[in-house]
């Protein structure tokens, strides 16, 4: 039988995986609403990029439901402050999901320029929004919360900026990760518009993703050295972990692959690749930030980790067991959605199609 | 209690009645576009065909707004209730969960296969997307009835050494016996909610002689639908009050205004609870009933709310007793309604009979109503407890969130929602304009 701490270090595990799948899949929708104003201009290309993603984002953003329910079951204590203690941030995402998902789903139901042009105004600026929230509420997660010792915290939108106590949701570090979010994001969107759609969207989709491609390639240092200075305990852990090492590896050859592959134009092993960045820089963070999962600025006595803050282990023995039945599930359905939807996105006519 | 307290009440109560009003009908309709689109499949099938392809519009679109509605409900349970979260999150996490991987998935997959695959599916293949949503919409309904049935009634579970809630029994607390009658109860609810809507189209198209032929299929389908759901919400209520009976003794005595305990006691079909008095104003009673109904026997004795303390009581008694009483009105006229209805139809006289088809049309807000009035009964009927007997609603909310901060996201909440309602209907009376047939050039 698998002993209980090894239990919380699995879930972990799941719960960091599945938050990286989440910024990896909901990423690439957020990307090309990010991206459209620029890569689609008629209403026909609008369309392209809507076919382009239509059919997934729902799915995509179930991931991040599942990432929540994840921590909920096997961190309580975790969801609880961190959700809680985020409040109002919260609900600035929540609204921006909202006006996302009801711009994609209502845009196209009336042929009203007018209409279609305010749905594609929320479309973009909640994608852009909602990839430097994000960004920003990883950068929190990294620098720290002011927890107190029952576990608790609440947080300004922001103080003096200086990333130092007292802090605030919004500093110069948490600013530049949320606009690497940003870059991060709308690369990795052009990339997957690049692939998935042709004609003048995919020619620009290129050409954006190019541009974007080497804004991440000099952000990516900058935001490391950034990191180091804001938690210097994060790195020196990342060379004693062979998963956080890996994880490094595998975001580096995704960067490698999307430069490799972008020079001959868009294609799947491109859009992987920029996956594979994604999911490599969240995957080695998350080895490297173990056991921790809310670090306190008060001192690392305070901080949540996976050991203090996990719940019962015999309960997630139990939900193990059904977790792999059901991402198994949710794998065949998403591979079989691609496949219905394979071959360039084309623009749908009205009523039948995004 | 709190201004806080009231306030994430108040949000979270608003939020989720806001937000049912689109999964009820989804879920039904969900039901019946399986069934149309079946009977579809057979030869000379093309008009339910059309009359499937019309509803799976509609479909698409109450889906989206209790997607983009339903993200916030998850939420909330960290932002407005963590101290709930985190005595209960090792339980209800896992249906939670489930819920995401097992029905949400489900949907959210193959969601747009069944909105705009028509082309691109053969026809059974456009089927079978069907039933993939209705076996996602009901999935996910049964996760999220198991995890409200466990704060009604908790079972499966242990306090932990911290004081916490673990799970101790998965079975136990998957088929929660209060789960399974909620379900049925709340489900056959919602195939009420989409026959009510479906006929009310259809009576609609009849009166203003359009659509002739699809018209007179969505009367037949929500009548006969809307009826045979109808009882069965009738039945399986029953079921539930009796497990509310055994259970939350106090729920029932408040929801009956049933102030004084005694054997006999009668079933109020009217009346008005004098919470300061301690009694019911003019009442109209029908004597011994509740007893037979809530424990089988005319002499049972029907504990009334003197048998408890009043810090056990349900803390808002009146607006219990009128939302049960509402629902079980609203249910009874449902039903007299649909048989009124079926009769008519039986004899070939529903599509002539304009007294009838005006009644149909204007009488899809009751199956809302009713849902919404269930809920609030079953909710408040929880009352003051969020786990019931072992946690307090006002030990569940947020310990570092002000009034004012939720004041304010409530605020934001009745802005926004007061806009998507407005851009609900105007797309979906544009979608009935249009009418079945093909989509929209």
């Amino acid at each position: 039988m698998v002993p209980g701490r090894r239990m919380l270090e699995i879930w972990y595990a799941i719960a960091a995986l599945l938050f990286a799948v989440y910024a990896t899949m909901d990423g690439f929708d957020f990307g090309a609403g990010i991206v459209s104003p620029w890569v689609a201009r008629s209403d026909t290309e609008r369309r392209q990029v809507l076919a382009a993603i239509g059919p997934f984002w729902d799915g995509n953003e179930v991931w991040l439901l599942a990432a929540g329910g994840a921590l909920f079951v096997a961190f309580p204590r975790v969801l609880a402050s961190g959700i809680s203690g985020f409040y109002f941030a919260i609900f600035l995402v929540l609204w921006c999901l909202l006006g996302r998902g009801i711009a994609i789903e209502f845009r196209s139901h009336l042929p009203n320029p007018l209409w279609r042009a305010a749905w594609d105004f929320t479309f973009t600026v909640a994608s852009t929004l909602l990839a430097v929230f994000f960004g920003a509420a990883f950068g929190n997660l990294l620098r720290g919360v002011p927890l107190d010792d029952a576990g608790w915290f609440s947080l300004p939108l922001f103080t003096d900026f200086s990333a130092g106590a007292p802090v605030g949701i919004l500093d110069w570090y948490t600013v530049l990760t949320g606009v690497f979010a940003l870059v991060a994001l709308a690369a990795h969107g052009a990339l997957f518009l690049a692939w998935k759609t042709d004609g003048p969207v995919g020619e620009r989709s290129v050409r954006a993703a190019w541009r974007l491609w080497v804004t991440v390639a000099v952000l990516w240092p900058v935001v490391t050295v950034a990191s180091h200075l804001v938690n210097p305990a994060l790195f020196p852990g990342m060379g004693r972990r062979w998963l956080a090492a890996l994880a490094t590896a595998v975001a580096a050859a995704g960067i490698v692959t999307v430069f490799v592959r972008l020079r001959r134009g868009g294609s799947l092993l491109a859009f992987l690749g920029s996956c594979a960045f994604l999911f490599g820089i969240l995957g080695a963070t998350a080895a490297s930030f173990f056991p921790v999962m809310l670090r306190a600025t008060g001192g690392d006595a305070l901080s949540l980790t996976a050991y203090t803050a996990g719940g019962d282990p015999a309960g997630l023995r139990v939900a193990l067991t059904w977790f792999a039945v059901g991402l198994t599930l949710a794998v065949i359905y998403q591979v079989v959605v691609f496949r219905l939807h394979r071959g360039p996105a084309t623009a749908a006519r009205d009523g039948e199609g995004y | 209690m709190s201004d806080a307290l009231v306030l994430h009440r108040l949000q979270f109560a608003f939020t989720i009645v806001y937000h049912y009003l689109f999964p009820q009908l989804t879920m039904g309709l969900a039901l019946l576009i399986v069934i149309l689109k079946a009977r579809g499949l057979r030869p000379g099938g093309e008009r339910w065909n059309d009359a499937a392809r019309f509803w799976i519009r509609i479909f698409g679109i109450n889906f989206a707004v209790g997607v983009v509605t339903g993200i916030p409900m998850e939420f909330q349970f960290g932002t407005n209730w963590a101290g709930f979260s985190r005595y209960a999150g090792s339980v209800v996490g896992q249906t939670l969960l489930m819920e995401g991987l097992f029905a949400f998935f489900l949907e959210s997959s193959f969601l747009s296969l069944l909105v705009f695959g028509e082309r691109r599916l053969s026809r059974v293949g456009h089927f079978l997307a069907a039933v993939a949503l209705f076996l996602g919409s009901w999935l996910s309904g049964y996760f999220i009835i198991a995890t409200n049935a466990f704060m009604q009634h908790p079972v499966g579970h242990v306090v932990g050494p911290d004081g916490m809630l673990r799970l101790a029994d998965f079975r136990a607390f998957v088929l929660n016996p209060w789960a399974l009658a909620q379900y049925a109860h709340n489900m056959m609810a919602a195939v009420v909610t989409a026959s009510f809507v479906v006929a009310a189209v259809g009576a609609f198209y009849t009166l203003m002689g359009r659509h002739g032929d699809t018209a007179r299929i969505f009367l037949r389908v929500g009548v006969t639908a809307g009826l045979i759901a109808g009882l069965l919400v009738a039945a399986t209520g029953d079921t539930q009050a009796k497990l509310v009976a055994r259970h939350q003794p106090v729920a029932l005595a408040a929801m009956e205004g049933h102030f004084e305990s005694g054997p006999r006691a009668g079933l109020v079909l009217i009346g008005q609870p004098n919470v300061r008095e301690r009694r019911l104003d003019n009442p109209v009673v029908i004597p011994w009933a509740l007893s037979f109904l809530a424990f089988g026997t005319f002499h049972a004795d029907v504990p009334g709310l003197d048998a408890f303390p009043e810090r056990d009581w349900p803390d808002n008694i009146e607006l219990l007793y009128y939302a049960f009483h509402l629902m079980a009105g609203l249910g009874t006229l449902m039903i007299a309604l649909t048989l009124g209805a079926a009769f008519l139809a039986l004899r070939g006289r529903l599509e002539g009979c304009r007294p009838m088809l005006w009644l149909l049309m204007l009488a899809f807000p009751f199956p809302y109503i009713a849902n919404t009035a269930g809920w609030m009964t079953t909710e408040l009927g929880r009352q003051p407890w969020l786990v019931y007997g072992l946690f307090r609603t006002a030990q569940g909310a947020s310990p570092t969130v002000h009034s004012g901060t939720v004041l304010f996201t409530l605020m934001g909440f009745c802005g926004l929602y007061f806009v998507l309602g407005l851009l609900f209907f105007f797309l979906i009376g544009r979608e009935i304009a249009h009418g079945p047939g093909p989509a929209h050039a």
